[in-house]
């Protein structure tokens, strides 16, 4: 199993979890998030007095798959979330150990 | 009034007497002098509702002010910055109440419109070369003795919200930072001497308003609803607490260059903005203190043109300035063109109000600007530049283009009031006279008040802790904005027993 963390443009939300959906993802966790990559932020004025953007808000949507599922959920998630400009985000995976479903106690792929 | 007008309303009200000169004399035909007199106290009464309602519109301006200011400082500080606004309201109220208005009107003379009251009628007086100038009122206090009458007291209502108007201007530019005790005590001056001693000189008969007959310019200070009264007034006010009062913390760097501090909530301020604007025709075309009076028209057209010019100039110069048309300068535009058009209103014509407005969208980025990076004064809201820059441009611009149609009698100069442009310099005298004075009495008043303030609350600043951690908490005790609560509320012990049992 592995933890696939996907941090996205705000608006790219709903495009995502379809996407996931279609593929058959049946659960994600989503946060709203603020973070600074290499776009390093922009400056803006106010009252004519410059101020620096540098932590720009994005969502960030965490997945839990088998295996074997991993390929298509990053393809899945490129393609729905890619806008080709800068600022489009990152997708981080990780290994998980176990997972448990609370109310009946499965463990491993059948508690996804 | 014009001719058609007068016959206008004296047909109507005539119309109005009709019933009751009927069934109170169906013997007899109705007497001239009894139609004459029914014509007259009809329109007092309107005059009396006029007031009193322009009075409740501008009374309406506080949520306004509040909701601007608010908006334009951060969440952490908007319970504090709500609450300055929300308690000026009684806090010079009853300071005016007190002392303020005695001050201010005690020797206003007869409130012609309202009856012809008559009693307000101690000015306390110089006599310098060889003429009276007076210094400030000295009837009324508490409202009660002579003041007690219906004139005087719809005269009262209308002159303290202006006051109020005036008192809620510098919380904006010292907001995220003031003490609230020092808030507090520092509007008793306000509304109780610094406002009503000037309100005096250009309203209640003081010297400023016998430069026309005892100088000769024009017809004295001719500040219609109040430029230099209420808004330069608080303008001055503003300036020097700012400067006092010191930036806050992170506003300049140590080469003295400026950070932007955006506002919290910029939908809040631009409808207040637009309630701002609404109570401005009761602040412009009440102050004819006369339904009766037909120019209340031109008045308020001639206000809503100017807001709507200031608005325009100032997205012009923003937007092709500095990138984009921020909505800050927005509000402050429209209400720079407002309180611009505020002393000539009455006495100008409608491409000059435009001309006004427009000039006062420019003149408040420009001293947005200039506050900031010339004086290192930081004004969160721009109050200095809306009420204190445009407030004298307002005045000087009654001596450029009063086109000389309306203002008979005003300050017991017989002629209109006329400008530099359609032939009179003295009235322009007048004007520039006005500002020195305002800049002077108010400044000079405003830093002895602080400076006693500072005294009596120990200083008016917050610490650096608090000012970092939001004035809300340390200071009122809530915040504006609870966080969002995911969690379900704890139960009180009594419901988790009861449900236990």
């Amino acid at each position: 199993m592995k933890l696939i963390k996907a941090i996205v443009k705000p608006f790219k939300l709903d495009p995502v979890k379809d996407a996931l959906h279609e593929l058959g993802v049946t659960g994600l966790t989503i946060g709203e998030v603020k973070g600074v990559g290499r776009q390093k932020g922009h400056t803006e004025l106010y009252r004519g007095a410059e101020y620096q953007v540098d932590l720009v808000p994005k969502v960030e949507i965490e997945v839990v798959v088998a295996d074997d599922l991993v390929g298509r959920v990053v393809e899945t998630i490129l393609a729905s979330a890619k806008t080709g400009n800068i600022g489009d985000g990152k997708i981080f995976i990780i290994p998980i150990e176990d997972a448990i479903r609370v109310r009946t106690g499965e463990r491993g792929e059948n508690a996804l | 009034m014009t001719a058609k007008s007068r016959w206008t309303l004296a047909a109507s009200a005539l119309v109005l007497a009709i019933p009751g000169i009927l069934f109170a004399q169906t013997a007899a035909p109705p007497k001239i002098e009894d139609v004459a007199k029914a014509v007259a106290d009809n329109t007092t009464s309107i005059n009396f509702v006029w007031v009193l309602v322009a009075g409740f519109l501008v009374m309406f301006m506080q949520a306004g002010f509040a909701m601007v200011e608010t908006g334009f400082t951060r969440a952490k500080n908007a319970s504090h910055t709500v609450a300055m606004n929300f308690m000026v309201y009684g806090i010079a109220m009853l300071a005016y109440w007190v002392l303020g208005f005695a001050l201010q009107a005690g020797g206003v003379g007869g409130l012609s419109t309202l009856g012809g009251y008559d009693q307000m009628n101690k000015l306390f007086t110089v006599h310098i070369a060889g003429k009276d100038w007076g210094l400030f009122g000295m009837r009324g206090f508490f409202l009660t003795g002579v003041a007690y009458n219906a004139s005087v007291f719809a005269y009262f209502l209308f002159q303290m919200v202006f006051m109020d108007t005036t008192a809620t201007i510098p919380t904006g530019a010292l907001a995220e930072r003031w003490k609230f005790s020092a808030f507090c005590v520092f509007s008793l001056f306000v509304g109780g001497i610094i406002y009503p001693v000037f309100a005096n000189w250009g309203w209640g008969g003081g010297w400023l308003t016998a430069l026309g007959a005892n100088a000769g310019l024009g017809n004295g200070y001719a500040d219609f609803a109040g430029s230099g009264v209420v808004h330069l007034t608080g303008g001055t006010i503003a300036i020097v607490t700012c400067w006092l009062l010191g930036p806050r913390r992170g506003k300049f760097n140590a080469d003295g260059t400026a950070n932007a501090i955006p506002g919290h909530d910029i939908p809040m301020a631009m409808y207040g903005t637009f309630i701002l604007c609404f109570g401005w025709f009761g602040f412009n075309a009440g102050s004819t203190l006369a339904g009766s009076d037909s120019r209340i028209a031109v008045i308020a057209v001639n206000t809503m043109l100017a807001g709507a010019a200031g608005g325009m100039s100032a997205m012009i110069y923003v937007w092709t300035r500095f990138g984009k048309p921020d909505p800050s300068m927005l509000a402050n535009g429209t209400l720079a063109g407002l309180v611009a058009i505020t002393a000539p209103c009455a006495f100008v014509t409608a491409p000059a109000a435009v001309f006004i407005g427009l000039a006062a969208g420019f003149l408040v980025c420009f001293a947005v600007t200039f506050v900031e990076r010339t004086l290192k004064l930081d004004d969160p809201v721009g109050a200095i530049s809306v009420h204190g820059f445009n407030g004298a441009w307002g005045l000087i611009s009654v001596g450029l283009f009063a086109d000389g149609t309306y203002g008979a009698g005003l300050n017991g100069v017989a002629s209109n009031v006329t400008g530099l442009l359609y032939g009179s310099a003295g009235q322009l005298g007048a004007q520039l006279i006005g500002v020195c004075a305002n800049l002077m009495w108010v400044g000079g008043s405003t830093f002895v008040a602080w400076k006693i303030t500072g005294l009596i609350t120990r200083g008016h600043r917050v610490s650096a802790e608090v000012e970092e951690m939001g004035l809300d908490m340390p200071e009122m005790g809530v915040p504006a904005y609870p966080a969002q609560e995911t969690l379900p509320a704890p139960q009180p012990a009594a419901a988790v027993l009861r449900q236990a049992s």
